[in-house]
């Protein structure tokens, strides 16, 4: 019998991630078979994981999330990696943050309700300032709500979800394209910037079925954590080495870290009765990404050339779809319409709005709930413009007619 | 002349201690336990993960052991274990938390490991009541105890975890507790030494917010308590429910070789791995 020539993710000696070379990424390419695909944004979200260097996948059933593990439960063993089902959705954050602390890049997917029960865990993991990505397939709620139909409802839940102040990084595809390429994104993200990363789908992206390019190895950029660089015994795992992101040890390298979420110094032991360490620790959690927002921040602008009487429209995820369409009409009438389309959802791209603000006299911002990142363009703009809601729940999207008639003021 | 130096000290973070248990604490014991049984198999601290929750008994590992530590959310050390031990089972993992933290919030995940027979050892210091949030009622407080929550008195039944993470399907469970030092320590180098769910009742005491409750002021009460309380499991096992009332059953309730989770998620990523190089060769 011929000897196993291949690493697993079992192999003490393997490492999932890191070695992450042109031979890998091409061999996961092979395995997802073929340059052009046709499937539905779940299962461009876990080829987007493979392709990131994901090798571990933890998550429990949920409509519309389900497909995401179903497919990496098939293809995760197949690359080395490991997929399993916890008993809930708080032990799935649990174990990839255990698996990202192990030194794998970990993911888990989800719809609202267990999107819920993550808030937990993604706190400890913005606390402990530790890489991961949560998938969010976005249902209508509260609660049960409609499990089979898609929202925009948990906008304000991905930002202030977990109780504490904090950061974190939230990415809206809207397209099955865009789930592909956003979910190689978010891994690089949370690995730069050592924070959980959400990727916000919603169920009608989720089980949308659309061409998917798969990248070239030269297209992307895979990014992996900053490891120690400092002698053994003189590491610290939260010094601020003047960046603001602290270095990631490993565990079982001899680094002997201690993670915890409680308040901590840079030693990582609990200061929890010190003002400064608590002040110093959460201001640097907030501005690791706010002093960073340039270069996190992604936007798509799609603007007419202004002036009086321009209406602006923001958008993000699937909605953008039918603004696309709406803008298109309106300009083939001759109307003066801005689109701002939002990929970046947190931080949320404030500069950005009030500069299409200053360009148009109404911004109308229509969404998949009634009223979340409204009430962001509305802070963001300052009362330079109009912001008029368009808004709608029950799981259908927004119609393109719907959109037009507002904008000539038939709305 | 430099002061001489415990041998065990290796194993501790020197430089958070004095350590914060009240005094007469059952924790110091079971710290005291650990170091010994780690020292004892040869175990390397810089291959371990400490793994722990929230409550007084998690700071035994997280802060004070020096191995790699992970202290995480009230009730889920074992759900972060998980994670950690399927992408590095050459590490030995360790869980050590709580009554209310293992088996009160983090019930579910406990018998799920369990019934995974994930290679984890778990040492759940069962004290019968919430001590750090200052003595409330636990899932493991015996009926009729007065606490700050059922301050008439307790009316549910204590959990008997050990029993139940046995009937959840793990490799090896036992009980002991904070009088049956050399047991305990043994029973600790079973644990981490063998494959598969290991899972270790730990019966110990809090002085400060349950023993003044029960008038057991000092750690020594609780302790000749132990030793008057205990009965070994094989003479146990000849008795009657109500014989067994008020009795703590000590010693090995079950050691059985069941087939451990990480393995079979090893064999199923190898087939798959095979059967893929199959097909390339196929195809080439």
């Amino acid at each position: 019998m011929k000897k196993r020539d291949v690493s697993t993710a079992t192999d003490s000696k393997y490492r999932p991630a890191r070695p992450f070379n042109r031979e890998e990424f091409d061999r996961i390419r092979r395995i997802l078979g073929g340059k052009v695909l046709f499937v539905q944004g779940d299962s461009a979200v876990s080829y987007g994981a493979l392709l990131a260097g994901c090798r571990f996948f933890a998550g429990y059933p949920i409509t519309p999330a389900t497909e995401t593990g179903e497919v990496l439960s098939q293809l995760l063993p197949r690359v080395g990696g490991v997929c399993i089902q916890m008993e809930d959705e708080i032990a799935s954050v649990g174990a990839i943050i255990g698996a990202s602390r192990a030194g794998t890049k970990a993911m888990t997917a989800t719809s609202g309700p267990g999107f819920s029960l993550m808030q937990e865990n993604i706190g400890y993991a913005a606390m402990t300032e530790t890489p991961c990505v949560i998938v969010d397939v976005q249902r209508s709620g509260p609660s049960t709500g409609q499990p089979t139909e898609g929202a925009q409802g948990d906008i304000m839940q991905a930002k202030w979800g977990s109780h504490g102040d904090y950061e974190l990084i939230a990415l809206s595809p809207s397209t099955v394209q865009e789930c592909l390429d956003l979910t190689i994104d978010a891994f690089n993200l949370s690995e730069k910037y050592s924070i959980p990363v959400i990727l916000l789908t919603d169920g009608i992206i989720g089980h949308m079925r659309e061409k998917v390019v798969l990248p070239e190895f030269d297209d992307v950029e895979i990014v992996w954590r900053k490891e120690p660089t400092r002698p053994k015994d003189e590491f610290q795992p939260f010094t601020d080495d003047g960046s603001q992101i602290p270095e990631v040890a490993i565990f079982g390298e001899g680094y002997h870290t201690y993670i915890t979420g409680l308040t901590h110094s840079e030693s990582g032991y609990p200061a929890t009765d010190s003002q400064p360490d608590h002040h110093r620790l959460v201001k640097r959690l907030c501005d690791k990404i706010r002093n960073n927002r340039d270069k996190i921040i992604r936007v798509q602008r799609d603007y007419s050339d202004g002036g009086a009487g321009a209406t602006g429209i923001v958008s993000y995820g699937v909605t953008s779809r039918s603004v696309n369409s709406a803008v298109k009409t309106l300009r083939q009438e001759g109307l003066k319409v801005d689109h701002l389309r939002i990929i970046t959802n947190w931080p949320f791209p404030e500069k950005e709005v009030d500069e299409l603000a200053g360009r148009v006299d109404r911004i109308i911002v229509p969404e998949l709930n009634l009223g979340q990142v409204y009430h962001c363009v509305k802070e963001a703009a300052a009362g330079k413009a109009e912001i008029v809601p368009l808004w709608k729940t029950g799981g259908e999207m927004h119609v393109p007619r719907g959109i037009v008639e507002l904008v000539k003021g038939r709305g | 002349m430099s002061e001489p130096r415990h041998r065990l000290m290796d194993f501790v973070r020197e430089e958070i201690m004095p350590h914060r248990f009240c005094s007469g604490c059952g924790c110091g014991t079971v710290l005291n336990a650990f170091t010994n049984a780690v020292e004892g198999i040869g175990l390397d601290s810089a291959k371990m993960v400490c793994v722990s929750g929230i409550g007084c008994s998690s700071w035994i590992p997280s802060p004070y052991f020096k191995s790699d530590t992970l202290h995480t959310t009230h009730g889920r050390p074992i759900a972060f274990a998980t994670g950690v031990k399927v992408m590095r089972p050459d590490l030995t993992v360790v869980v050590i938390a709580g009554d209310g933290d293992v088996a009160g919030i983090g019930g579910n995940h406990l018998i799920h490991a369990a019934r995974r027979n994930i290679d984890l050892s778990v040492f759940m210091v069962n004290n019968m009541i919430y001590g750090m949030t200052g003595g409330q009622v636990a899932p493991t407080t015996p009926a009729g105890v007065k606490t700050t929550t059922t301050p008439h008195r307790n009316v549910e039944p204590a959990f008997k975890v050990a029993d139940l993470v046995v009937a959840a399907g793990a490799s090896y469970v036992a009980r002991w507790t904070t009088y049956h030092v050399f047991p305990l320590l043994e029973s600790m180098q079973n644990a981490m030494s063998r494959k598969g769910f290991s899972f270790i009742e730990i019966m110990s005491q809090c002085p400060e917010n349950y023993g003044r409750r029960i008038g057991l002021r000092t750690g020594i009460d609780f302790l000749r308590q132990f030793k008057e309380k205990a009965i070994r499991v094989d003479k146990a096992r000849g008795m009657t429910e109500e014989e067994l009332e008020d009795r703590i059953v000590i010693g090995k309730l079950c050691d059985v070789e069941r087939p451990e989770y990480v393995t079979e998620l090893q064999k199923v990523t190898a087939e798959q791995v095979d059967l893929l190089r199959a097909e390339k060769e196929k195809v080439d």
